[in-house]
């Protein structure tokens, strides 16, 4: 998989707990252009393990010098997000993916809604420099908890002007989404990027509202969820794998050096899905891509963000 | 390094033709001594200097003269050119990366300046020279596609990428197999390929439209596909079928080695970067039987593939009403021996 070589060259506090990060080329080259909504995924070399989480690209789309990403420091960290707030610093070189977009607008859209919590709003960011180049119809509405949280809304008001709507949740309450998909015209589409429960929500209601599945659009990176430790045997490549409880499938396959593919490493686009040949115990899918009908199968798992409890599972990889 | 290009026809008087160097660099499709569908897609990374995989856009011989014929196809017909309004971020993607990649694989033939937003590109084998602001179709003769598409050859479909599946949304197609970029304009992914025989039922469509839906920005992929023609024309559309398809009637025993090609199809799919698209380039090369047969180990296989072929196969290929004059053709030249594994010539 290709990847481009980055450094630091700013990293700024915008609101609690979020810091923004601003990287050129390390060569100094110009960067791929990229389309709104994409995300890059970034490797930390974290106590000699090399660690990956996937950050949506801010834009704005039309500049090529320089990419910038948003992080939030989580509490329940594995790692990667307190790699970023306390080693990054200007001058750091990362190594990070070419921009992937797994959240793209919709160019036949009537209307686009976009739907940001917390956090949530940084594919936003980029998305608006499209539109408006674009001269497409939309409105952002972007909820946080607090003031001090509202990271970017000075940034947001320059670029969408009227189009931004923001819902602080200790002064306006919760932004009302039955209410907000309840008068959007035929041909809308709605996007969201949040906390599970806000995601969740919104698309449960716009399904309720009969908005069609293709018409929402939602992105939630999931971390990997730790567990017990499990043997993975590999049938091609005729190795084996011990997962341990803090590292995902696909994390652990890495650090034996296996080159598995991924894309999204959160669950969502499916890109990693291996077929399970045999598993002494159950699968625990935590994924946000495979159907019904394929857990219940029990023969494909998707192991950026899946594991199992079983001793040992053959796979064809 | 200068290079050398043909003058020559893909109609009337039909006076293409392959320099032994271009029929050594031929794509020979078959590994093997059987032929069925499968996605044989791999990475589209740079192959052995001189082979057609060298770069991500190949130029050959052929170049001037294939986008003369694209010209007159066009002036015939401009249906052959589509842009949906939705695909104007991915028309100027596609310009960049055709005018990126000639630039740096041939620089002595295409140059390009970039300043800014103020582009200088320079087609020495057309004679082109323009400035324009990248962005602004103005500054432009035509839409960046049309223009860039021009100047290329092979045929390209741009697919925009939404509700999980590609849309045939922009063409430039004026050197198809038997097919028409304005009936299949706007279709989806399985829309488009419903003609093709049994693949459907392999889940082929399924896992391909998978795998590209996931194709990466900076990391291309190929694959190859073939069929075969009674004389070099590259424009055997379905809106010219009543001008070519005679052809097929006119092959005999004797005149086969000179008439009838062998057709091959690079295909290669690139992600672009603004629009999210995705830019398929089909390019065909075509070589006569008796050049083939200057590697015998391509002409014994050939054999073996035509008459192993399932029957659909040969029909959806328009194969049916010249296969024979090519088997008898080709017999004598197949010893039977065994071949090992691989398309490579002698």
């Amino acid at each position: 998989m290709s990847a481009l070589k980055v450094k630091v060259t700013a990293v700024e506090q915008v609101a609690e707990q979020i810091k923004h990060f601003t990287m050129v080329a390390e060569d100094g080259s110009p960067l791929p252009y990229f389309s709104g909504g994409s995300h890059v995924v970034v490797s930390m070399d974290i106590d000699g393990r090399t660690h990956r989480n996937a950050y949506s690209l801010m834009g704005p789309t039309n500049d090529n010098s320089a990419y910038q990403i948003a992080v939030r420091k989580q509490e329940k960290s594995r790692g990667g997000s307190v790699f970023m707030h306390e080693k990054v610093e200007p001058g750091t070189l990362l190594e990070i993916s070419m921009p992937t977009n797994l959240f793209s607008i919709h160019r036949l859209a009537k209307k686009h809604i976009l739907v940001a919590g917390g956090i949530g709003i940084t594919p936003f960011l980029s998305q608006i420099t499209d539109l408006n180049r674009l001269g497409h119809d939309y409105e952002l509405h972007y909820a946080y908890r607090s003031a001090e949280h509202a990271a970017f809304r000075k940034e947001i008001e320059a670029l969408c002007g009227d189009k931004a709507f923001f819902y602080p949740e200790n002064e306006t309450g919760r932004l009302n989404i039955t209410e907000l998909l309840s008068k959007q015209p035929l041909g809308s589409h709605v996007y969201v990027c949040g906390p599970d429960p806000m995601v969740n929500g919104l698309e449960l209601i716009a399904s309720e509202l009969g908005w069609p599945e293709t018409s929402v659009h939602s992105e939630k990176f999931l971390a990997p969820a730790t567990g017990a430790p499990f043997t993975v045997s590999l049938l091609q490549s005729n190795t084996e794998v011990v997962v341990p409880g803090d590292l995902s499938m696909l994390e652990a396959m890495e650090e034996a050096g296996i080159d598995a593919p991924y894309l999204c490493r959160g669950g969502a686009c499916g890109r990693c899905e291996v077929e399970v040949v045999e598993c002494d115990g159950d699968l625990v899918h935590h994924d946000e891509y495979l159907s019904d009908a394929e857990r219940v199968a029990a023969n494909k798992i998707l192991p950026c963000v899946s594991r199992a409890n079983c001793s040992r599972m053959v796979i064809n990889l | 390094m200068n290079m050398a290009f043909n003058e020559e026809t893909f109609r009337g008087d039909f006076t293409f033709r392959n320099s032994p160097e271009s029929v050594r660099r031929f794509p020979y499709p078959f590994e093997e001594d059987e032929y069925m569908y499968s996605v044989n897609i791999e990475q589209h990374t740079s192959g052995e200097p001189g082979s057609v995989f060298e770069h991500p856009i190949d130029v050959d011989e052929h170049y001037v003269a294939e986008c003369k014929e694209r010209a007159i196809v066009l002036s015939e017909d401009h249906t052959r050119c589509v842009a949906l309004p939705h695909m104007m971020d991915a028309q100027w993607d596609t310009l960049e990366l055709v005018m990126t990649s000639l630039s740096e694989s041939y620089p002595s033939e295409f140059q390009l300046t970039i300043d800014g937003d103020k582009w200088h590109w320079v087609n020495k084998p057309l004679d082109i020279e323009d400035h324009f602001v990248f962005g602004d179709v103005s500054t432009l003769p035509m839409e960046p596609f049309e223009y860039v598409m021009r100047q290329v050859q092979g045929d390209w479909v741009i697919m925009d990428q939404r509700d999980d599946d590609l849309y045939a949304d922009m063409g430039m197609v004026t050197g198809q197999a038997d097919w028409s970029v304005a009936f299949d304009a706007g279709m989806s992914f399985k829309e488009w390929h419903a003609p093709v025989p049994h693949a459907p039922e392999m889940g082929i469509f399924d896992r391909a439209l998978k795998y590209l839906l996931h194709l990466q920005y900076g990391s291309p992929v190929r694959r190859t596909n073939w069929r075969m023609c009674v004389n070099p024309r590259l424009d055997t559309s379905s809106e010219t079928y009543d001008v070519w398809g005679t052809d097929n009637v006119s092959a005999t025993k004797e005149n086969a080695g000179d008439k009838v090609f062998l057709r091959v199809e690079l295909q290669a799919l690139f992600r672009l970067p603004r629009s999210n698209a995705i830019a398929f380039s089909i390019r065909t090369y075509m070589v006569s039987l008796a050049d083939l047969a200057t590697y015998p180990r391509w002409a014994k296989r050939l054999n073996r593939v035509l008459r192993s072929l399932h029957p659909d196969l040969a029909e959806y290929k328009g194969l049916n009403s010249f296969k024979q004059p090519v088997l008898d053709w080709l017999e004598p030249l197949d010893d039977g021996a065994f071949l090992e594994k691989g398309v490579h010539p002698e």
